[in-house]
């Protein structure tokens, strides 16, 4: 397996929590590594309880959102949970003003997920 | 602060007689239709208005808006060809940002974009911009054939809310 060069990733009790390493996600090459390597704890890893991170991500672009949506959508078909956490508070609009606050299942804290999963 | 990249047209100046915001300045830069090309003056752009006092908020709000216009109109608009231009013109000061953004593609219509927001279109993985490029502008105009747009963001309790003659 690559070293992922977008992620960090750490497992405990069955549930993957996943950290992004860039501040800022847009540029198209960022994006595409990024989406293979969530679709890859997926379709490679089998992981099936995810925590995505967000604490070190400053700004993202719609077409990051885009690739957050595949990968929901990749999660959905294999049977896979997956909860966004520790969103700054000036990106959070992102996800209310496009409504997918109401696709993600958005918690404040890791912590916050890791409990429910 | 990083220098600038782009050619200063004026500042300050006096149009028609109306007096302008001493720090304002404006410029006009054609980029490339690369994707990977224009990061590094979108960042400019930022610094010169952080220069201006605005605040992380509102750096956010104009990072947002010409992150999603320049991607679209080189995406969606010059396809990436690498012999078309995409033109911006920015004029600057503490109290506003305003830009236009044109690309050399046929356009498009409002209309024809779906509701990337709608319920039953949640799940589509792009056309959120348009919709992100709205919410964080005060103003956002399209012109007919819908190459260009027209970029405005006013700071809340900036003096000036008027729209200026040319705009």
């Amino acid at each position: 397996m690559p070293t992922p060069r977008r992620l960090e990733t750490n497992e405990s009790a069955a549930i993957t929590v996943v950290r992004f390493k860039d501040q800022k996600i847009i540029d198209p090459e960022t994006i595409q590594e990024l989406g293979q390597e969530l679709f890859d704890l997926i379709e490679k890893e089998d992981r099936q309880k995810i925590v995505l991170n967000f604490a070190r991500v400053e700004f993202l672009s719609s077409a990051a959102l885009g690739k957050l949506i595949t990968f929901q959508k990749k999660a959905q078909r294999a049977g896979a949970e997956i909860i966004l956490t520790d969103i700054a508070p000036e990106i959070y609009p992102v996800f209310t003003i496009t409504n997918l606050d109401k696709l993600f299942k958005i918690k404040d804290r890791e912590a916050d997920a890791l409990a429910v999963l | 602060m990083r220098g600038r990249d782009f050619a200063l047209l004026s500042a300050p100046r006096q149009r028609s007689g109306m007096s302008l915001p001493s720090d304002e300045i404006q410029f006009e830069r054609a980029l490339p239709s690369a994707l990977d090309a224009y990061h590094d003056f979108v960042e400019s752009i930022l610094n010169e208005l952080a220069a201006r006092g605005w605040g992380q908020g509102d750096l956010f709000a104009v990072h947002m808006a010409l992150e999603e216009s320049i991607s679209n109109a080189i995406r969606h608009g010059n396809k990436q060809d690498s012999n078309k231009r995409v033109t911006v013109e920015c004029r600057l000061s503490g109290e506003r940002f305003w830009a236009r953004i044109c690309d050399e593609g046929p356009g498009f219509r409002l209309k024809d974009v779906p509701d990337c927001c709608s319920p039953e279109c949640l799940e589509l993985p792009g056309g959120r911009g348009l919709a992100l490029i709205s919410a964080y502008m005060t103003r956002v105009e399209y012109n007919d054939c819908g190459n260009c747009v027209t970029l405005e963001k006013r700071l809340a309790d900036a003096p000036h809310q008027a729209a200026t003659a040319d705009d």
